[in-house]
């Protein structure tokens, strides 16, 4: 019979525990996982590339359900343990179920730090620790608002760089004199400082906080001094400790974090903790290349594999802050015996700082050219004598070789095999050039998906590229840092798109052919993106390769999870009749169909009709007028609105008889995502009109005009994109918007994306300002959708691709 | 054992790089065609969550299920990538323009 082993806690150190395990021995165990997020496990270092609106959630995932499925595991996400009774061996779930184990892991992970000042329980007051806290922080920020960080560590100067991306106006608060104090010298702190108020930031040092206050929710923060700063948002950033409350409840030896030796194993030897939450030889960690290390000793003691132990880890820390390169590593402080060899380029804002003891490199500053970074920690770690390339260290490996410029790629060929690449999951140089040969890798998600390299936070991905340049020659043709759209190309989305407008390639196999596909006939991935591309290129031209279509475009329904499909009809501007209302229920009845659903765009959705019984639902509902909504397709959805002037009190515009007419103007378009619209009629904003693609909010005297909104797994609001007067005008801007997010926006690349990576201002300018670029982008669309504005269910129902819906053969026993 | 082979149809019956389904006691049977005219079948189950095969994209000889995008092998009936599982593969045979499915017992066939 199996061991029974529980985890408590689903994030990076734990999960990384049973990944080792899983190569050890995946059938010692029957495992149990209790995580307390609701969420499937995510990377927790990048939260801050989604605060700042750089990656999406779905991003930053890294195991999802059916990795837990697939090895066995029995996943309880949201579900919290509340305590652990060590002498039943069992631990107690919040909701009083008791689990038992023989082996348990605790990995619990930390609690952001909470300074004891009054106003710290205010609503707007949030820290900075999991997405939950993103998403708290994205419901504040927009433009215009106000955030006061109060910490300008590592995590407190991720936070406001996030903060300010979105248009916040952000002040950091910081206790002590220069920021990022615990990794950076005062020299590096400054340079760091001042670019970060280049960007717009706000930076108070040596500032104490006195209170937040505020009536019922946080208005501002007050410091020592008197000086009172407004906020509409106040993030705490200050750190973070160990979150040892569970072990030291159950009597396990616990100081800041839960005591544990150099085996991983607690007071309790059948208990091991792992991560931020345990304390080892004195120290606890808060970085993820620990944790790492900690997981493979664990995962060897629960595997009853060789006596593997921990020795503490040497670490190492980048800012992720797009654009400012910041590296440091080991002991800068005032060692008496160490040395320094410094490097200043002002006008460049170069820093660089080498710390030495007894010829062995202790230490390592770098700000503005991080590059040698990989190196100066390998030597760290290493401890080797560099007395012969003292006097040449500073300047890297290329100087020392004779002066060149210094070539990146040799500079990769030059590492040793040891040599770390990816500090956060400890993968050298060796066992990624293995890994690239042996498995014939391509491109840098081959090698993450195989090695894990550059699967974390991703500052090393550079490297790998260059791994694989040196590795694979010429073969790796990848030049830029442009992601390819997928691994049958090298080619970035829109440099597909300029070369089939340049080259003037019609077809699939043209481009694929001209453009030197690695595959014969491309991929899930590329096929639609070309369809599409060629598709909005040659409209009425191009002949739409059924073959290309994800299923739903092809069959114009939505597969379910169980291969049934839902059929959606229009209802323009969710207006219905009585009639209409009667023809659903019919074909309701007809068909037996098993459930039916007022959707969120004020649709109703009709759930479980199989494959073949499509055509025939089809024509009954075209019967009543009824055509396809485009529920399946990457194109317009639907226009929600509110009842408007017509009926509404406050209403200040016919919003129903605009969201109509927005509806009929546009349906049928194809676009590179799903597009969302609504029209409100009062800024009271019933229709939600500022959390769609496009959203029309009506005022006294006109129509301001909005775009960019999201309210999926991150919720944005829109921008102001103009204001117009008339209803004429509504269509014409909103056709121009289409048109420019059809012809520049990359295949499921959603409206807000788009408009965050070329910005509202580029909008502006193409819509509203320059009124021939609006006309010319209006009457394109106009002209594209002359073709596609066909009732797709019509076609079908009168026979149009009926082998679709039909099987080849039926066999009988 | 004994292999009956089953008339299904013709090539030009499944579009290239598409697929049609064959209905049989057993469950649905996916029959393949790639862009160069090959003819596969595999039971019409993603190993993974058991998604419709035959609705997914085919290129090249693999399939990519339309529910959670594993790609399947039309070859073997293996996930490709770092996925595992298998599909059940069944024999087929083009002949002829006619494509016929090897099953080892008897069954009869009418088309659909």
């Amino acid at each position: 019979m199996r061991e029974k082993l529980v985890l408590i806690g689903n994030g990076m150190a734990g999960v990384r525990v049973l990944e080792e395990l899983v190569e050890r021995a995946p059938e010692k165990y029957d495992v149990t996982v209790f995580g307390a997020e609701p969420h499937p496990t995510y990377n927790r270092i990048m939260l801050s590339p989604v605060l700042a609106g750089e990656k999406r959630f779905d991003d930053i995932v890294t195991h999802d359900h059916t990795w837990y499925v697939g090895n066995g595991f029995a996943l309880h996400s949201g579900s919290r343990i509340d305590g652990i009774d060590r002498a039943a061996r069992e631990v107690v779930t919040s909701d009083g179920r008791r689990v038992p184990y023989d082996r348990l892991v605790i990995a619990t992970g930390s609690h952001p730090f909470i300074i004891p000042v009054p106003g710290k329980d205010l609503p707007g007051v949030v820290t900075f620790r999991d997405i939950a806290d993103v998403d708290a922080m994205l419901a504040e920020a927009g433009s215009g608002r106000r955030a006061v960080v109060i910490g300008g560590g590592l995590l407190g100067l991720e936070a406001a760089n996030g903060l300010l991306a979105r248009g916040m106006t952000v002040t950091v608060v910081h206790l002590m004199a220069t920021v990022m104090e615990r990794q950076l010298d005062d020299a590096a702190g400054y340079l760091l400082r001042r670019e970060l108020e280049r960007r717009g930031l706000a930076v108070i040092t040596e500032a104490n906080t006195e209170c937040i206050f505020g009536d019922g929710r946080a208005e501002g923060v007050r410091l020592k001094d008197g000086c009172e700063i407004p906020a509409d948002l106040v993030v705490m950033a200050v750190g973070i400790r160990p979150n040892a409350d569970l072990g030291r409840a159950a009597g396990l030896a616990a100081n800041r974090g839960i005591v544990v030796d150099d085996r991983m194993v607690t007071s309790d030897a059948a208990i091991l903790a792992v991560g931020e939450c345990v304390e080892h030889r004195g120290q606890s960690y808060g970085l993820v290349a620990p944790l790492y290390e900690m997981a493979k000793v664990a995962a060897d003691q629960l595997a009853g594999l060789g006596e593997s132990i921990y020795q503490g880890s040497v670490t190492s820390t980048k800012l992720k802050v797009t654009g400012i390169d910041v590296f440091s590593a080991g002991a800068f402080g005032t060692d008496k015996e160490a040395e320094d060899i410094v490097f200043r380029d002002a006008a460049r804002g170069i820093y660089k700082r080498i710390i030495l003891k007894e010829n062995r490199v202790i230490g390592a500053v770098l700000y503005g050219d991080t590059a040698d970074g990989a190196r100066l920690f390998q030597l760290l770690r290493s401890s080797e004598d560099v007395s012969a390339e003292r006097d040449t260290l500073i300047f890297g490996p290329a100087f020392a070789a004779g002066g060149a410029a210094p070539d990146p790629i040799e500079a990769v060929a030059a590492l040793s095999a040891d040599a770390e690449i990816c500090g956060c999951n400890g993968v050298c140089k060796g066992r990624i050039v293995a890994a690239i040969n042996t498995k014939g890798l391509q491109s840098v998600d081959d090698v993450r998906a195989h090695t894990k390299a550059s699967a974390s936070c991703g500052s090393c991905t550079g490297l790998v590229e260059k791994l694989l340049k040196c590795t694979l020659g010429d073969a790796f043709e990848q030049g830029s840092s442009v992601k390819p759209v997928c691994g049958c190309t090298t080619y970035g989305h829109d440099e597909i798109r300029k070369l089939i407008r340049a080259k003037e390639m019609r077809t699939i196999p043209e481009v694929m052919q001209d453009l030197g596909w690695k595959t014969a006939n491309g991929c899930s991935k590329c096929r639609p993106a070309l369809n599409y591309y060629l598709l909005c290129e040659y409209p009425g031209e191009y002949r739409d390769d059924a073959q290309s279509r994800f299923v739903n475009e092809r069959v114009h329904a939505n597969i379910q999870k169980d291969g049934t499909y839902s059929v959606v009809p229009r209802m323009w501007g969710g207006v219905t009749s009585a009639a209409e209302l009667r023809a659903i229920a019919d074909v309701v009845d007809r068909y037996n169909i098993p459930s039916v659903k007022v959707t969120g765009g004020q649709r109703i959705d009709l759930l479980g009709v199989k494959k073949d019984q499509l055509p025939a639902v089809w024509a009954d509902l075209n019967n009543a007028g009824l055509v396809s909504g485009h529920a399946y397709g990457k194109a317009l959805r639907t226009v929600k609105t509110c009842v408007g002037s017509e009926w509404c009190r406050f209403g200040t515009q016919d919003s129903t008889a605009m969201g109509i007419a927005l509806e009929r103007a546009t349906w049928g378009a194809w676009t590179p995502h799903k597009v969302k619209m609504a029209v409100s009629g009062c800024p009271r904003n019933c229709a939600e009109a500022t959390i769609k693609d496009f959203g029309v909010v009506a005022v006294e005297s006109g129509w301001e005009l909005h775009v960019g909104g999201a309210a999926g797994m991150h919720v944005r609001a829109t921008d102001l994109l103009c204001k117009v007067a008339t209803p004429a005008e509504v269509l014409e801007y909103c056709c121009a918007f289409l048109q420019l997010y059809r012809e520049e926006g990359r295949y499921l690349e959603r409206p807000w994306p788009w408009i965050e990576r070329v910005g509202v201002a580029y909008l502006q300018r193409r819509i509203v300002e320059d009124a021939t670029s609006r006309h010319a982008l209006h009457a394109r669309f106009r002209y594209a959708v002359s073709f596609t504005q066909k009732d797709p269910w019509a076609e079908r129902a009168a026979g149009v691709a009926a082998h679709e819906f039909a099987p080849l053969a039926e066999m009988r026993a | 054992m004994k292999i009956d082979w089953i008339d299904v149809g013709v090539l030009e019956d499944i579009p290239a790089m598409g697929a049609r389904v064959v209905r049989s006691t057993d469950g649905d049977i996916a029959v393949f065609r790639t862009a160069d005219d090959g003819i596969f079948a595999l039971y019409d189950r993603c190993p993974h969550k058991g998604g419709p095969l035959s609705e997914g994209i085919v290129h090249g000889r693999s399939v990519t299920c339309p529910l959670h995008n594993w790609v399947i092998s039309l070859e073997t009936g293996a996930a490709e990538g770092p996925d595992h599982g298998c599909a059940s593969r069944i024999a087929v045979s083009l002949d002829q323009g006619r494509i016929r499915l090897g099953l080892s017992r008897a069954s009869r066939a009418a088309h659909g």
